[in-house]
């Protein structure tokens, strides 16, 4: 029975209250570091173990810290964390490491992070926080792949760096650009909810 | 003379070369969630151009003559965010205060200024690139400025895509991020003057 809330938990945030896709959190590194399917994983990587951690130590901490200054309390748990995957990535992935650049200080400021500190781990204990945490975190690599991925294979015809189309394929630079960015999301969501609206009118 | 050239050249590239919203997606949440109207567009993009010179300078002070001189360079992520937070705070308490039109107008931004990733981001590029004071303050008002610009000139957009006729499913954020993506590609063209 445990196990099957842990885990009710944790599709939650896969699935119906997914980060990207749902309740569009988190939007700068979506739209930034979704050049390719290899970034957009290490990215949603990086942001899960922020999010598992967090969530866990802000639970164990939650009922020492004072209602007014959370906010803050919160930022600097998180802040740790993120130094911590920042340094790991230096030394062991320099590659991904340069690659998302700027973004991995700013998990920081992520909302999805801040917000799931706020609204799960601030009210539940630690083992269904962390498993929150893992959840939202694998619903944000989720998000992140997918448009990771469909910006990989038009803008550059590749997929995590295998070419798909043979050599005469002429890929559509602009999907890796930063207005691809934009165009790709807008689309997906578009997509998104014509399905959403096509499986309501077959429930009726 | 040189100041002058310097500052001028700093505009270019903060505004235009690299857009913190269009070229470089720093502050992405508040451009989608406050540019329905032009006017509370605006108001974000004065509230954040204060915020962001001003964090400029303190992190500049913090990192030169702190971090730096006592070896903990690690804790620049920590320290930074903690004093963004507390000045986005005391900024809040002050203007409360002192200018309560102002307060008004500004006042549900200013708390989530914090979580903008455009105020943390353009501290850590000052450090990164090793900006003098100067430079860090120009930079940092400029990209403000660039901000401010794209977030102007989406909310005049979306102010009419408000009561044009949108496809169903497009409607809602679809179609706010296609309309960015167009000014996105406007702004691209400007890439053809980074030298």
């Amino acid at each position: 029975m445990k196990e099957n809330s842990n885990l009710k938990i944790m599709t939650n945030g896969i699935v119906t209250e997914n980060p990207t896709f749902i309740q569009l959190l988190g939007m700068c590194p979506t739209l930034a570091v979704t050049t390719s399917l290899v970034n957009a994983i290490g990215m949603g990587l990086s942001a899960t173990f922020v999010l598992i951690f967090s969530n866990l130590v802000i639970s164990l901490l939650r009922k020492f810290i004072p209602n007014k200054i959370r906010i803050a309390s919160y930022i600097v748990v998180i802040a740790a964390f993120v130094s911590v995957i920042e340094m790991l990535l230096k030394a062991y992935l320099p590659a991904i490491s340069d690659a998302l650049g700027l973004f991995i200080p700013l998990i920081t400021v992520n909302c999805i992070i801040l917000a799931r500190a706020e609204s799960f781990a601030s009210k539940n204990s630690p083992i269904p926080s962390a498993f929150d945490g893992l959840g939202m975190g694998l619903g944000f690599t989720l998000g992140l792949s997918v448009l990771g991925s469909v910006r990989e294979i038009l803008g550059a015809g590749t997929i995590l760096g295998f070419p798909l189309f043979g050599a005469n394929f002429e890929p559509a630079l602009i999907f890796i650009l930063p207005p691809g960015a934009f165009l790709a999301l807008g689309i997906i969501l578009a997509i998104y909810n014509i399905i959403r609206s096509k499986k309501k009118g077959a429930a009726k | 003379m040189s100041y002058l050239k310097e500052f001028l050249s700093l505009a270019v590239l903060g505004v235009l070369i690299e857009n913190f919203v269009l070229v470089k997606f720093y502050g992405i949440c508040p451009f989608l969630g406050v540019s329905k109207k032009t006017d509370t567009a605006l108001g974000m993009g004065m509230a954040v151009t204060f915020v962001m010179v001003l964090a400029s300078l303190l992190t500049w002070l913090v990192q030169h003559y702190i971090l730096v001189p006592l070896n903990v360079e690690y804790l620049q992520t920590i320290s930074f965010i903690l004093l963004i937070a507390a000045l986005v705070q005391f900024v809040e308490m002050v203007v409360a205060k002192l200018v309560p039109s102002l307060y008004n107008a500004l006042g549900i931004y200013l708390p989530l200024i914090t979580t903008n990733c455009a105020v943390l981001g353009v501290t850590l590029i000052n450090v990164q690139r090793e900006y003098s004071l100067f430079q860090t303050l120009s930079f940092s008002f400029w990209s403000a400025m660039g901000f401010t610009l794209a977030i102007f000139l989406f909310a005049g957009v979306r102010e009419r895509l408000e009561t044009s006729n949108i496809p169903k499913h497009l409607k809602g954020f679809p179609i706010a991020l296609v309309t960015a993506s167009l000014i996105a590609m406007a702004f691209l063209g400007f890439q053809g003057l980074s030298f």
